[in-house]
C-alpha cells in the first residue's frame, strides 16, 4: 500500500469522523424549530451543548489534513468555490454563536431570533456540504493550472441542489435519532415521530440522488465493474437503513444511532470509491483532474503526517469517548446549561 | 482597489479580530489553572466561586474564539492558493498538528470545564482546567511554528521551477525549530498571559471601586497581579531576545522597525519618531548608534539599512515603525503599572490605592493593543514577502478569485465581525455585572 492511498483513507477517516458526529448536531440545528417552547428547545441545544464544540474539530482537523496531504486539492476547492466556502463559514460562525448567545438573556425575542439563526445556519452548512459533494461527483471544470474554470453558479446545478438536500435530510435523520438517545418523558415520544418523518424524507432522497446518480454520473459505479463483489456494500446501506425504524420500535434508540452512523460512513466510503483515484474530477477535460498523486505532498511530508495522526488520533479517540461517556445518558436542565 | 490589497486587507481584518480572543483564552488558562489549583490546596470555597466566574467568562470568549478560527484555517486556501500550493508540503503539517495536537485537547476538555461540574470528581474538573490550558499552549505553539516558517524559513527545499515550483520538507524538526520559533513563540505567550491577567486586574479592580464582591476581588487581584507581574518582566526578555533574533535573520524587518536607511552605517533606536518615505529619512528624539550596540555590542557597528534593498524588496517602513514603536510604549506603560501594583501590594495599600484600581479598568485595552500593534510590525515588516526571501505576498493569491468575489467577502466579514464584538462586549458587561455566583448552601456548609 503506497502512503498517497493511505492518506486517501485517512482523509476518509477524519471526514467520516466529521459525518458522524457533527452531522447529529447540524441535524439537531435542522429541527430546532420544530421544537416547541424554551423548555424543548433547551433540551436540544443541551443535548449538544458540551460536544457540537468538539465535533467541528473533526472538520478543522480534515482541513489540516487535507492542506497538508494534497494542497492542491485544498487550495484548488477553497478558492474555486470561493463564495460557498465564505457561506459555510458564516454558517459555522453564526451557528457558534447562536447557541453561546441564546441562553444570556431570558427575553423571549432574542431566543427566538437565535433560535431561528441556529436552525437556518444548520440548514444551510449541512446544504452546503451537500453542495460541494454533488460537484464532486458531477466534476469541475478544471485547467491544466489546476485551477477552477467555472463560477459560483455554476456549482449549483439541479444534481448538486439534490445531493445538498439528501445531505440535510441524512442530517436531520441522524440528529432526530440521536434526540431520542438523549431525551426523555413526552418530548421523547415528538422526537419519535421526527424520527419517523426524517427517515422517510431521507429515503426519498436517497432513492432519487441514487438514481441519478446512476444515469448522469455512470463514472461513480464503474468500479463495481472491476469489482463486483462490493456490490454487497450499498447492498448492505440499503438494509441497515432499513434496520433503523426497526430498532427504533423496539426502543432500541442506540442501536438505531449505530446504524445510522454506519449508513452515513457507508455514504462516505461509496463517494471514495467511486472518485478513486482521483480527488477532484475535472468535468470537461477529464485529464485535467487532481489525482491522489499529482496533487499531493512529497512522500517525507505524508511520513511524518502518518506518525503525527498514529501518535495522536489515539489520543482523539480517547478524549472522544470520554467526553461522550461523561455526558451520556437523557439531557437534564441545571443551572450550568444553555 | 486591486485584488492584492483587498486580499491583504481581509485577512488582517480577520487575524486581527480573531487575535482578541485566543491570548483571552491562554492567558485566563493559566489564571484559571492556578485558582482551581488553589481550590484543591486549600479547600476554600473562594477560589470556587472564582474558577466558575471565570470559567464561565472563558467559555463566552472561547467561543468567539473558534468561531473565528476556522475562517482562518479555510482563508489560507480561499484566497491564498498559490501560496497554499507552495508551501502545503511544509505549512500544511503544523497546521494539522495544530488540530491533532491542540483543538481536540481544547474542545474536549472545556466540555467539563463548563459543564462537568456535578459530573465528575473535584481532580478530574481540576485536570480538564490544566488539559485547556495546555491545549491553548499547544495551538499558539504550532501556529507561531507555522508563521515563524514564513518568517524565517528552514528544513526545506525548492522542488520544481516557474509554476510547478513549491517548497518541500527535508526536515521536519529544522522547520518546527526554525531560527525565529522559539523567541517568537515565548513572546506571543507572555503576551497572552499579559492579556489574561490584564482583563482579571480590570474586573476585580472595577469590583473593588464599585464595592462589590470585595473578598472575590481582592484574590483575583492578587492572582491577576502575580501572573501580570511575572509575565510582563518575562516579556522585556523574550521582546530582546526576539529582536535579536530579527536582527540576524530579517535585517530588511529590522531596519524598517527604527528606519534605518542608510545602508551601512551606525544605527539608532529611536524613542518616537517620523518617517519620510519618500526623502528615505527618520527623524525623532533617538539614542545615537543604540541598536548597533545592541546588536553587536558596538555603539559604531555598521549595520544593514533599507538603501541596500531595492525599493520593491523594501517593507512599508512608517506602518512598521510606528506600529513597532506603539508597541514599545505600551510595553513601557504596562512594566511601569505592574511594578508599580506590586509595591502597593508589597506596602499593604493595593486594595485601597483608589487613582491604581482606577487606570486598572482601562488598562484592559493595553496588552490586545502591544499584541495587535507587535503582529502588525512582524507580518508587515515582512513584507513584500509573504515568505521571506522565497514567494511575494503578490504572487501568492488564488488565480480562481476575482476581485469582485474579495469586496463581497470582505464587506460581509467587516459587518458581521462589528456585529460579534458589539455582541461580545454586551454580554461580556452583562456577565461581569451579574458579578460571581453567591456561594451556594453546600459550599457554604462545607466551609462551616
Amino acid at each position: 500500500m503506497d502512503l498517497h492511498f493511505i492518506w486517501f483513507i485517512l482523509i476518509g477517516v477524519l471526514l467520516s469522523g466529521y459525518a458522524i458526529l457533527d452531522g447529529f448536531d447540524l441535524g439537531v440545528g435542522a429541527l430546532h424549530l420544530f421544537a416547541k417552547g424554551d423548555d424543548q428547545r433547551r433540551l436540544m441545544l443541551n443535548a449538544i451543548g458540551p460536544v457540537w464544540d468538539g465535533n467541528e474539530v473533526w472538520l478543522v482537523t480534515g482541513g489540516g489534513a487535507i492542506f497538508a496531504a494534497f494542497p492542491d486539492v485544498y487550495a484548488t476547492l477553497a478558492s474555486g468555490f470561493y463564495l460557498a466556502v465564505i457561506l459555510l463559514l458564516f454558517s459555522l460562525i453564526f451557528r457558534a454563536v447562536a447557541i453561546e448567545f441564546r441562553s444570556k438573556r431570558p427575553d423571549a425575542l432574542w431566543r427566538r431570533s437565535w433560535d431561528v439563526v441556529f436552525a437556518l445556519a444548520s440548514i444551510l452548512a449541512a446544504f452546503l456540504f451537500g453542495v460541494a459533494i454533488g460537484n464532486l461527483i458531477w466534476g469541475i471544470p478544471l485547467g491544466t493550472d489546476k485551477e477552477f474554470q467555472g463560477t459560483f453558479l455554476g456549482l449549483l446545478h439541479p444534481y448538486a441542489l439534490l445531493t445538498g438536500v439528501l445531505v440535510v435530510s441524512a442530517c436531520m435523520m441522524h440528529g432526530s435519532i440521536y434526540m431520542a438517545m438523549k431525551i426523555e418523558g413526552s418530548f421523547h415520544e415528538t422526537v419519535r415521530i421526527w424520527v419517523k418523518n426524517t427517515i422517510i424524507f431521507f429515503m426519498v432522497m436517497y432513492g432519487i440522488v441514487s438514481l441519478m446518480t446512476m444515469w448522469l454520473a455512470p463514472h461513480m459505479i464503474a468500479s463495481f465493474k472491476i469489482h463486483p463483489l462490493l456490490c454487497v456494500i450499498p447492498l448492505a446501506q440499503l438494509l441497515i437503513i432499513a434496520n433503523i425504524p426497526q430498532q427504533i420500535r423496539c426502543k432500541k434508540d442506540f442501536g438505531a444511532f449505530l446504524s445510522s452512523s454506519a449508513a452515513l460512513v457507508l455514504f462516505i466510503f461509496l463517494f471514495g470509491f467511486g472518485i478513486f483515484p482521483n480527488m477532484v474530477i475535472s468535468n470537461p477535460h477529464l485529464e485535467n483532474s487532481l489525482t491522489i498523486y499529482n496533487a499531493s505532498s512529497s512522500l517525507k511530508t505524508l511520513q511524518i503526517m502518518l506518525v503525527i495522526a498514529l501518535m495522536g488520533m489515539p489520543l482523539v479517540l480517547a478524549y472522544t469517548v470520554s467526553i461522550y461517556w461523561i455526558f451520556r445518558g437523557k439531557v437534564k436542565l441545571d443551572p450550568h446549561s444553555y | 482597489m486591486d485584488i492584492l490589497t483587498l486580499a491583504r486587507l481581509q485577512f488582517s481584518l480577520t487575524i486581527m479580530f480573531h487575535y482578541i480572543y485566543p491570548p483571552i483564552s491562554i492567558g485566563l488558562g493559566v489564571a484559571i489553572v492556578i485558582m482551581e489549583t488553589m481550590y484543591l490546596l486549600t479547600k476554600d470555597p473562594l477560589y470556587h466561586q472564582m474558577t466558575r466566574f471565570w470559567v464561565k467568562i472563558f467559555g463566552l470568549v472561547f467561543a468567539i474564539g473558534v468561531a473565528t478560527g476556522i475562517v482562518m484555517e479555510f482563508e489560507f486556501g480561499t484566497n491564498w492558493a498559490t501560496y497554499s500550493r507552495y508551501v502545503g508540503d511544509v505549512f500544511g503539517s503544523a497546521l494539522a498538528a495544530e488540530g491533532v495536537f491542540a483543538f481536540f485537547l481544547e474542545s474536549g476538555f472545556l466540555a467539563i470545564l463548563l459543564f462537568g461540574w456535578d459530573k465528575v470528581s473535584k481532580f478530574t474538573h481540576w485536570l480538564s482546567a490544566l488539559l485547556v490550558c495546555l491545549g491553548a499552549h499547544f495551538s499558539a505553539i504550532w501556529i507561531v511554528v507555522a508563521n515563524s516558517w514564513m518568517q524565517t524559513p528552514a528544513g526545506f527545499h525548492i522542488v520544481g521551477s516557474g509554476l510547478h515550483a513549491r517548497a518541500e520538507i527535508t526536515d521536519f524538526w529544522a522547520m518546527v525549530f526554525n531560527p525565529s520559533s522559539m523567541q517568537r513563540l515565548s513572546h506571543v505567550i507572555l503576551g497572552a498571559w499579559m492579556t489574561g491577567a490584564f482583563l482579571v486586574l480590570s474586573v476585580s479592580a472595577y469590583y473593588l471601586l464599585k464595592k462589590e464582591h470585595i473578598s472575590f476581588a481582592k484574590a483575583s487581584l492578587k492572582i491577576g497581579l502575580f501572573l501580570a507581574f511575572v509575565a510582563t518582566l518575562g516579556q522585556m526578555e523574550t521582546g530582546r531576545i526576539s529582536a535579536e533574533g530579527v536582527a540576524r535573520h530579517q535585517p530588511s524587518k529590522l531596519a524598517a522597525m527604527e528606519g534605518h536607511y542608510a545602508a551601512h552605517a551606525p544605527a539608532d533606536i529611536y524613542l518616537a519618531g517620523l518617517v519620510d518615505e519618500k526623502n528615505e529619512e527618520t527623524k525623532g528624539l533617538k539614542i545615537k548608534g543604540l541598536l548597533s550596540y545592541l546588536v553587536d555590542n558596538d555603539f559604531n557597528a555598521p549595520l544593514v539599512g533599507l538603501k541596500v534593498y531595492k525599493k520593491e524588496d523594501r517593507p512599508p517602513v512608517a506602518l512598521t515603525f510606528q506600529m513597532y514603536h506603539a508597541m514599545l510604549a505600551i510595553g513601557g506603560v504596562l512594566l511601569g503599572l505592574v511594578i508599580i501594583g506590586m509595591w502597593l501590594f508589597l506596602k499593604r495599600k493595593l486594595f485601597d490605592c483608589q487613582w491604581y484600581l482606577k487606570i486598572l479598568v482601562p488598562a484592559v485595552i493595553l496588552p490586545q493593543l502591544a499584541n495587535q500593534t507587535g503582529w502588525i510590525t512582524a507580518e508587515v515588516g515582512r513584507q513584500p514577502w509573504i515568505v521571506y526571501g522565497l514567494l511575494r505576498t503578490s504572487d501568492a493569491l488564488s488565480k480562481a478569485v476575482g476581485a469582485h468575489a474579495v469586496l463581497t467577502s470582505l464587506v460581509l466579514f467587516t459587518v458581521v465581525y462589528i456585529f460579534l464584538f458589539v455582541l461580545f462586549i454586551f454580554l461580556l458587561d452583562q456577565k461581569i455585572k451579574q458579578g460571581p455566583e453567591h456561594l451556594a448552601q453546600d459550599t457554604l456548609t462545607q466551609r462551616a
